[in-house]
């Protein structure tokens, strides 16, 4: 969380969060969320209003914790109902553009 | 000028559970390309994660054998980042609360041993595989969350050969764990290398690579010694080393810098919100902690106290816990601990390398290698005989009192029915006679093989060879020397 905290202590640099979101927003629309984001940020900031020293910070809204499943093989999807979503395929497998490392 | 060398491993290790991390899809490697893989590790919308509880405890035993703190809360967190083998753009991680903190693993190095720092280990999610076709590549997400434990090992690691130690060590470490097959041919465990080197007298560390995705060890060790001297020589010529990741090229043998992914290290990690966090109490980690397999040291030292065999056997058959496991069982049930080594780290070992087989597979029991040590301390068989029934025990397995019984291998120390074959044997070299009387010593061993082997290897070789000896010294007389 520490990117975000360094960014939420001012203002969310949205250009910076759409590209590593891979979203290509117009300078208007960067405009538009940063305004829409702002106010957000500022609506959570009203929560400093309160005495939060005695507060642990939490990571879950609720308390359960130790949910588990036993190690045990269920069977998957058919291939074919795998495949049925994807845009493109190749040899059973997800077909994307070449990945050049 | 002399430079120092910080080397830090990042260890990926695939965990020993039937189905995957998050779902009850299967681990199995091999299956055909998208077979194994449902809406959870699809990535789905709206498809809820369970943690299998077997992973979890896995990695802490695996915590527990090398001496790491294991936090009583632990959580999981999403890491954000794109790529086509990631189905969700984030992968399940651990941030700021690993399941283990700290630890170390002792290696040796030239007979000195040394304790390389763990910082952490968490549990994660693999990511899927990629194939690449002529204009395209294909995404299997069969892989796609299988369980991957990864230890992060402190930046105390100061040359290549320490590095393969490590990974030798670790690898040990968790066999005897019992937690994964560190199979790596099928990249049960692969390897991010962090590297830096910096004029001696310098305090701080220099700029580090990270070498990315070794699957071998040998991998590791032969990257490193490409890229030390690499780094020296930039900073050497007044260059500078950038922070980069870099990946090794096996064919070539060289670390090649890899196309920086923009912005690819601001992961944005936050809280998984669909899993519950994990709790451990002080009574479940110490019951853990009591069922702990031995270490490979202790064993070691154990076998050494234990079975009084020398520190190389007991190295050797601790190399490998099958090994291990196979030798103990065995030397339980005898009186001569050492022999069963000799069996096992001569024979035994031989044939498994020949068959490229695994101790695991093997048909001869533990018991019957004892049984056939017996035969041969009583003087029943000798060991020409007992190579025998040790190789028909490989093949087919069975009892070797039987086996000697059926192959009449029982060594014959009948001295009147060795005099038989002496006398022959005398009779039919003559050569050999006259070249022992001439004073070649040497001849009178090829006379005791021509008994060994009309008595079909079944005689008391020392018997034979005495035998031999008094005759050819009343022969000697008898020629007047």
């Amino acid at each position: 969380m520490a990117a975000l905290d360094k960014e939420t202590t001012d203002k969310i640099d949205v250009a910076y969060v759409a590209r590593l979101a891979r979203l290509y927003l117009a300078d208007t629309e960067v405009q538009t969320f940063q305004g829409q984001l702002d106010h957000i940020v500022g609506y959570m900031k009203k929560i400093d209003e309160l005495d939060l020293s005695n507060v642990e910070p939490t990571s879950h809204a609720v308390t359960l914790q130790n949910v588990f499943r036993e190690d045990v093989v269920k069977p998957g999807l058919a291939v074919e109902q795998v495949m049925a979503n994807a845009p493109a395929q190749v040899s059973d497998q997800f077909q994307v553009p070449k990945i050049i490392e | 000028m002399r430079y120092l060398t910080t080397i830090g491993l990042e260890v990926h290790v695939q965990l020993r559970t039937r189905s995957k991390m998050f779902c009850g899809c299967s681990t199995a490697f091999g299956a055909a390309p998208n077979t194994h893989v449902c809406p959870v590790c699809l990535g789905y919308p709206g498809a809820m994660p369970v943690m299998n509880r077997d992973a979890v405890k896995m990695t802490i035993i695996s915590g527990l054998m090398i001496g790491s703190r294991i936090s009583e809360f632990s959580k999981f967190d999403r890491k954000s980042y794109f790529y086509p083998d990631m189905p969700k753009n984030y992968q399940i991680s651990q941030y700021d609360k690993p399941l283990c903190v700290g630890g170390s693993v002792e290696i040796d190095i030239d007979g000195v041993s040394r304790r390389i720092g763990v910082t952490r280990i968490h549990l994660e999610e693999d990511v899927g595989k990629n194939m690449h076709f002529q204009h395209s590549s294909g995404i299997d997400f069969n892989r796609a969350g299988v369980p991957l434990m990864e230890i992060v090992s402190e930046p105390d690691i100061s040359s290549p050969e320490e590095a393969f130690a490590y990974l030798l060590a670790l690898k040990q470490i968790l066999l005897y764990a019992g937690v994964s097959d560190c199979n790596l041919e099928e990249g049960n465990v692969r390897c991010d290398v962090n590297c830096s080197v910096r004029p001696e007298g310098q305090k701080e560390f220099g700029t580090k690579t990270e070498i990315k995705n070794l699957n071998t060890f040998k991998g590791v060790l032969n990257a490193l010694k490409y890229e030390i001297p690499r780094q020296v020589d930039v900073l050497e010529s007044g260059g500078k080393i950038f922070q980069e990741t870099r990946r090794w090229e096996v064919e070539t043998g060289v670390t090649i810098a890899m196309r920086s992914k923009e912005y690819a290290h601001d992961y944005r990690y936050f809280p998984e919100p669909d899993l519950a966090p994990v709790v451990t109490s002080c009574e479940q980690i110490e019951e853990l902690r009591r069922n702990l397999p031995e270490l490979p040291r202790t064993r070691r030292e154990r076998f050494i106290q234990q079975y009084s065999i020398p520190e190389y056997d007991a190295g050797v058959l601790t190399a490998d816990v099958a090994v291990a496991d196979f030798f103990e069982q065995s030397a339980k049930l005898s009186s001569n601990p050492k022999a069963i080594s000799n069996w096992i780290m001569t024979e035994m070992l031989r044939l498994l390398s020949e068959r490229e087989m695994d101790i695991r597979k093997v048909v001869v029991t533990p018991a019957a290698l004892a049984g056939l040590v017996k035969l041969v301390d009583e003087k029943v068989i000798n060991s020409n005989s007992a190579k025998e029934v040790f190789a028909l025990l490989f093949e087919k397995g069975g009892e070797p009192d039987q086996i000697v019984r059926e192959k009449g291998l029982v060594q014959v120390s009948d001295s009147g029915a060795i005099e038989k074959f002496v006398d022959q044997a005398i009779a039919e070299n003559a050569k050999s006679v006259s070249d022992y009387l001439a004073g070649k010593d040497v001849a009178a061993k090829y006379i005791v093989g021509q008994v060994m082997k009309m008595s079909r290897g079944k005689a008391n070789p020392q018997l034979v060879a005495s035998i031999i000896e008094d005759k050819l010294k009343v022969e000697k007389m008898k020629r007047g020397g």
